[in-house]
């Protein structure tokens, strides 16, 4: 049986039209994009295709958009690329960041940098005041994702960006997780750098890109022959970005359904959850009227139940649930998001993240509703004999 | 890079490629650029004792952009006086041939390539002359 | 007219193999899944098929699939490589690196950009058939060299390195030894086992695998280290994080496995028509092969045509794709800093062409190209006042040209 997969901020299937927009180019028209003969020059004129179609789904200029490798490329560019090309002081990110923002922050402490982490309040929201009385101190860059990939909840990222620049820093947002699931607009945020990804939006892994401020001045992560205006070389991976282009494209014609739906089922789900009194994180109110969450994602809990133990159950019964993000679900430590915002570290052992996609119909979660009660009542039977 | 058709016309069909006999009076040669450059042209023009340009011909070592402005400026010239085919601006042949902004040097070259043709039938007529 | 051109830029990219398309789709539509999800079935095939292909791509060059590390491609490999040896052993050994001058940007730029950072650096100039001279090489080492780095193969004229010989050099030396092997893969026998060498960068795409993956072979017996140059999740043992694209990877692994099956039928029909087109091509007068020709892969050929510009001669052979100069390169008007570094004049070097062969070239595909360059090399110097004067016993070099 294929199991019921409610993973889907941590990668997404593939949509059929992705797969067959990507198909010829990596058969047939197989350019190299810098070639000059005719199979360059189509290879070229997909990836530019390609990157209007990425820079329209993010209100951005397509010549703001630099393809990567990955979102994870990406934020490492940003945080490294914008800090490197300004005199060592102070980088902050949020408590609740991605690694692949956190850590590029902390390796730069090495080269004179002081990496700070900005507080998110219970309810996964940044800490306005904390990060002002940060800011009294001389800082470079302040990273903020739009929207966290194990809570979903949506930072104000307009007015985090208004704030740092009246500090004179830059301002990054990851918005890897929100694409698709909400408008994301490179103008309205203000900010100098986005960064986008192409396999959580139904396309295939292997394409990200930064959106960036053409006044910023960055330094590569990679050097060679040129690509991306200098700002990323390395031969482009032409099926990728093309496919990345395309579910862009799907991501925004589908953006509406897509919240509807998904909201629709996450509403039942946490209904269901809540009679079994589970802790929900991070579904406090909203800022100013604007929802808090990403429409698709439940983060919760059940206390005396270990997070990994339920994950392998549901599994069992059929079901893709994450236990955090995917990134740290080799290691058994609490979801750092949990921690930050003041989650006890026994609960946050407890976490299960559900996140769902266009696929996944109200059936599947009335049944993963019967199923995760049962496995909860033969758990808890379980710890009882052991005790 | 992207030719315009005019361009593609003229490298794949040059008109008036050869070369004039350069020892006589009537010819004028003009050879411009460099090998190392990457553009050499030699133009070669044919003058009436009315003046008129009657022949013109070119070869021309460089880019596609460099063989159109000399193979375009061979056409102009038939029929022309001296002093009108020394008047032909640069400009007039990048804008004939929608050349891109980095292939403007090639029709400046066919300018100067006119320029030294007419030079040098001046200088040869200017010898005859005072031969006699 | 709407025939497509003949392919021969198999050392820009190549193809994906029908074979490797065909197992990469169902990891792109039902195996998707986040390969470090260890939580439930997508995640674990993903990582099961990853872990085949790394040992595909470690057997193919006679390495340990736990010195494999996965990345975007070649340029991130040498970037990684390259950096990340420099500064974690800086301290220790010092800050000089050698390097040729030959290599590929994604090789020298990153050689620069650690120049920016303080470190001195060596670009060695090789002898006038690519090759370097081990003398030369010894005798740039200095008591703080820390790095070396040498490609195996020769994007642009295909010339082979003594890779082992270069790799006993800079042990006897404790020096770091890099090696990009990206054109190399499928095409010259690989055995990390025997070959003293660190660091070993491989690219997908320039073996009928797919754009967007590379690995670098990083050596544990004497262990490497290398400090990561991209931080997050701590994917590949902490040396290089970021989600892996697993049908990128699977094709990198089918492709791999295919050229080590492959590889001596492959070489040897490839070297048959190469020949064939350098024979060819040699009946055209005033022709120079670039590159030493016993020392270089059955794939390459790099051809000077004298008394032709090289954009024309690109115009004129647009029913064959061909480049001139390395891809990276060929959107600016330069000519190929390989060539030069060779000693090869201005003139020569952009009126090169680099003929490279592959998998699916066919003989009628070499006669065609021979046909096609013969009359267009010959339509081009009836136009070319050089080859007049050539023809008329003018020699060139002795003419003063008007500057402009």
């Amino acid at each position: 049986m294929t199991p019921v997969f409610f993973d889907h901020n941590s990668t997404t299937a593939l949509k059929t039209e992705v797969l067959e927009a990507m198909l010829p180019h990596m058969v047939e028209q197989h350019g190299n994009a810098t070639s000059r003969h005719s199979y360059g020059r189509t290879a070229r004129a997909a990836v530019e295709h390609a990157r209007e179609q990425v820079a329209n789904a993010v209100g951005a200029y397509a010549n703001q958009v630099v393809f990567t490798a990955s979102g994870t490329e990406a934020n490492n560019f940003a945080v490294h690329g914008i800090c490197s090309n300004l005199a060592p002081k102070q980088v902050l990110t949020s408590a609740v960041e991605h690694p692949c923002v956190s850590r590029p922050a902390l390796a730069l402490q090495a080269h004179g940098w002081q990496a700070k982490s900005i507080q998110v309040d219970k309810d996964c929201k940044i800490d306005m005041q904390h990060l002002q009385h940060l800011l009294q101190t001389p800082t470079g860059l302040v990273s903020v994702m739009l929207a966290n990939n194990e809570t979903g909840v949506i930072q104000d990222i307009a007015a985090i960006n208004q704030l740092a620049r009246q500090h004179n820093a830059y301002v990054h947002t990851d918005a890897v997780q929100a694409l698709g699931k909400i408008p994301v607009d490179f103008f309205a945020l203000g900010v100098h750098a986005m960064t986008v990804s192409c396999h959580k939006i139904g396309g295939p892994l292997g394409a990200g890109a930064l959106v960036l401020d053409n006044r910023v001045d960055i330094q590569p992560l990679l050097y060679g022959g040129g690509q991306e205006r200098g700002l990323r070389s390395g031969t482009e991976n032409v099926p990728a970005i093309v496919g990345f282009g395309v579910a862009c494209d799907l991501a925004i014609k589908n953006l509406s359904t897509f919240a509807q739906h998904t909201q629709h089922l996450r509403d039942a789900l946490e209904v269901g959850l809540r009679k079994m009194n589970a802790t929900l994180f991070g579904s406090g109110p909203g800022f100013s009227g604007e929802s808090r969450r990403i429409p698709n994602t439940s983060f919760f809990a059940f206390p005396n139940i270990e997070g990994e133990t339920l994950v392998t159950a549901l599994d069992k019964r059929g079901f893709a649930v994450a236990s955090g993000s995917a990134c740290s679900s080799d290691s058994s430590e609490p979801s750092h998001v949990l921690l930050a915002m003041g989650v006890d570290e026994e609960l946050a052992r407890g976490a299960i993240r559900v996140s769902f996609g266009a696929s996944n119909t109200m059936e599947q979660v009335q049944h993963f509703l019967v199923v995760l009660e049962n496995e909860l009542k033969r758990l808890r039977n379980l710890t009882a004999v052991a005790a | 890079m992207a030719y315009s058709d005019k361009v593609l016309d003229h490298y794949e069909n040059p008109r008036n490629v050869g070369s004039l006999d350069k020892n006589d009076p009537h010819v004028g040669t003009g050879m411009v650029g460099a090998p190392a450059c990457g553009d050499v042209m030699k133009l070669m023009i044919k003058v009436n004792d009315a003046g008129i340009i009657e022949d013109a011909k070119f070869k021309t070592y460089g880019c596609g952009s460099a063989i159109a402005s000399s193979s375009l400026v061979t056409e102009w010239l038939k029929g022309k006086t001296v002093d009108e085919a020394y008047a032909i601006k640069n400009s007039a042949i990048a804008e004939e041939l929608a050349l891109p902004p980095v292939k403007i040097h090639c029709s400046v070259l066919a300018e100067d390539a006119i320029k030294a043709a007419v030079a040098d039938i001046k200088a040869k007529q200017l010898a005859a002359k005072e031969a006699v | 007219m709407d025939r497509k051109p003949i392919y021969l830029d198999y050392s820009a990219t190549t193809p994906v193999d029908p074979r490797v398309a065909a197992l990469m789709i169902p990891y792109l539509t039902e195996h998707f899944g986040n390969p470090a999800s260890r939580s439930h079935p997508f995640g674990w095939e993903a990582e099961k098929a990853v872990e085949n292909a790394r040992e595909e791509v470690a057997r193919l060059v006679g390495a340990d699939p736990r010195e494999i590390v996965w990345t975007s491609g070649a340029t991130e490999s040498n970037n990684l490589a390259i950096k990340g040896a420099a500064h974690f052993y800086a301290a220790s050994k010092g800050k000089h690196i050698i390097t040729i001058a030959t290599e590929h940007k994604a090789v020298i730029d990153v050689v620069r950009e650690l120049e920016r950072q303080g470190f001195e650096a060596t670009f060695l100039e090789p002898e006038p058939n690519g090759l370097v001279d081990l003398a030369k090489f010894k005798a740039a080492i200095r008591p703080d060299t820390v790095l070396a780095s040498v490609m195996l193969v020769n994007n642009e004229i295909g010339v082979i390195q003594d890779i082992e010989a270069i790799g006993n050099i800079c042990r006897e030396n404790g020096v770091i030894f890099h090696v990009d092997a990206a054109q190399a893969t499928g095409k010259v026998k690989i055995d990390l086992e025997t070959l003293p060498v660190d660091l070993m960068s491989f690219s997908a795409h320039k073996t009928y695998g797919p754009k967007g993956v590379g690995a670098l072979y990083v050596r544990r017996k004497p262990r490497i280290r290398i400090e990561a140059q991209m931080h997050g999740g701590g994917h590949e043992r902490g040396m290089r994080s970021g989600t892996l694209a697993t049908h990128q990877i699977v094709g990198m692994g089918e492709a791999f496995r295919i050229a080590r099956e492959e590889m001596e039928l492959e070489n040897a029909r490839i070297r048959k028509l190469r020949d064939r087109l350098l024979v060819g091509l040699q009946t055209i007068e005033e022709t120079y092969v670039n590159g030493d020709l016993a020392h270089r892969v059955p794939h390459n050929l790099n051809i000077s045509f004298n008394y032709v510009e090289g954009e024309s001669l690109i115009m004129a052979v647009k029913d064959i794709a061909v480049s001139s100069g390395s891809a990276c390169t060929s959107a600016s008007l330069e000519p190929s800093y390989v060539l030069r570094a060779l000693g090869r004049s201005d003139e020569l070097a952009h009126s090169s062409i680099r003929f490279s062969l592959g998998r699916f070239t066919t003989e009628a595909d070499v006669d065609y190209t021979i046909e096609l360059m013969k009359s267009k090399i010959g339509k081009l110097r009836e136009l070319s006042p050089l080859w007049e004067m050539f023809k008329d016993g003018i020699d060139i070099s002795k003419v003063q040209w008007a500057a402009h």
